[in-house]
C-alpha cells in the first residue's frame, strides 16, 4: 500500500511538473520533450493501476507517433527560436488575469464534482462489462473490441484513413517547372509516334537529328 | 492520504486538464504549444476513464480510452498538417498574427 502511494506520488509530480513545463518552456522543442515525459509517466501509472494495454498503448502511439510528429514539425518549420513568451509580452496584458481567472474557477469546478461525488446506490448493478481478474488485460479488452465494440472499432480505423487522406491532401503542393510522368500520355503514345524504319545503305550509316 | 483510491487519480486528472487549458488561454506565441496543449486535455480525460474503469471494475472506460487515443492521434496529424500549410502561406505561426478573420 504504502509503495503504491509513493510511485503514485512520483509519477503524478512528475506528469504535473511536466504539463506545467509544456505550457511555460522558452523553448517549443523542450516543450515537446516535457509533453513526452508527460505521457511516459501517465502511462506508467496505468501500468501501475491495472490497465497495461493503454499504458504500452499510449506509449506506442503518443511517444512513438505524436511526440516525433511534433518534434519533426517544431524542427522543420523553425519555431524553436520564436520565443514563448507570454508573461512579459506587450499589449497581451489583458488576457492573462481573465485567462487565470477563469482557469482557477475551471480547477475549483472539477475538485467540487469530485470531492462532493458519490456512487448511485444502483451504478453496480450496471456495470456492462465486468473485469475478468482470471484473463490478462490485453486479453480482456481484445474479447470486448471485436466482438462489442466492432462497429465502432472500424469506424474508428476510417477516422485515422481519413486523418491521413487529410494530412496528405493538406500538405500536398503542385511545383511548377518539375518534370513529371504523363500516364496517358505515355500509354495513348502511337508506334508511329516513336518509330521510323529507315533503309540503310551499305558503309553509309544512318544520320539521325538531321 | 496513503491508500490511493479513486479521488486521487481523479484530481490528478483534474490539474493536468487545468493546466492544458491555462495553456490555451495564455499562449500568445506559438500554435504548436496550443496543439500540445490539446493532448494534454485529452490525455486528462484518459486519466480519468481509465481510473473509473479499474475502479468500478468496467472495461467499457479503457475501451472509450482506446478510442480517444485514436481521435487524439487523427486530431494532432491533422492539425499539425494545417499549421504546416500555414506557415507555408503566411511565413508564421505566431497566434498574435493569424488574424486574417479578424476575431
Amino acid at each position: 500500500m504504502i509503495a503504491h502511494a509513493i510511485v503514485f506520488y512520483i509519477f503524478s509530480l512528475i506528469a504535473i511538473v511536466s504539463a506545467i513545463m509544456v505550457t511555460v518552456s522558452k523553448n517549443t522543442v523542450n516543450s515537446v520533450f516535457f509533453l513526452i515525459l508527460d505521457f511516459i509517466s501517465i502511462s506508467c501509472l496505468f501500468i501501475m493501476i491495472g490497465a497495461e494495454f493503454l499504458g504500452m498503448i499510449m506509449l506506442i502511439v503518443y511517444v512513438g507517433a505524436v511526440a516525433v510528429l511534433f518534434l519533426f514539425v517544431v524542427m522543420m518549420l523553425n519555431v524553436a527560436q520564436q520565443k514563448n513568451e507570454w508573461f512579459n509580452s506587450s499589449g497581451r496584458s489583458s488576457h492573462i488575469p481573465v485567462g487565470l481567472l477563469v482557469s482557477i474557477i475551471i480547477f475549483f469546478e472539477l475538485i467540487i464534482v469530485i470531492g462532493g461525488w458519490k456512487y448511485k446506490p444502483d451504478l453496480l448493478d450496471s456495470i456492462a462489462i465486468e473485469i475478468n481478474t482470471d484473463l490478462t488485460n490485453t486479453q480482456s479488452l481484445g474479447s470486448v473490441i471485436y466482438t462489442d465494440y466492432i462497429h465502432l472499432f472500424q469506424l474508428s480505423g476510417m477516422v485515422l484513413l481519413v486523418a491521413m487522406i487529410g494530412a496528405i491532401v493538406l500538405t500536398f503542393r503542385q511545383r511548377s517547372g518539375v518534370k513529371r510522368q504523363s500516364y496517358f500520355k505515355q500509354i495513348s503514345r502511337d508506334r508511329k509516334d516513336g518509330i521510323e524504319l529507315v533503309d540503310v545503305e551499305n558503309n553509309k550509316g544512318v544520320k539521325i537529328d538531321a | 492520504m496513503l491508500s490511493i483510491g479513486l479521488g486521487h487519480y481523479l484530481t490528478l486528472a483534474a490539474i493536468i486538464f487545468t493546466i492544458g487549458i491555462v495553456g490555451i488561454f495564455l499562449n500568445r506565441k506559438n500554435i504548436i504549444v496550443i496543439l500540445m496543449s490539446i493532448e494534454l486535455i485529452l490525455l486528462a480525460v484518459n486519466i480519468n476513464l481509465v481510473s473509473f474503469s479499474i475502479f468500478i471494475n468496467d472495461l467499457s472506460g479503457q475501451v472509450f480510452t482506446l478510442f480517444i487515443l485514436t481521435v487524439a492521434a487523427a486530431e494532432a496529424a491533422i492539425g499539425l498538417a494545417i499549421i504546416v500549410l500555414y506557415y507555408r502561406n503566411s511565413g508564421t505561426i505566431r497566434v498574435e498574427e493569424i488574424d486574417r478573420l479578424k476575431g
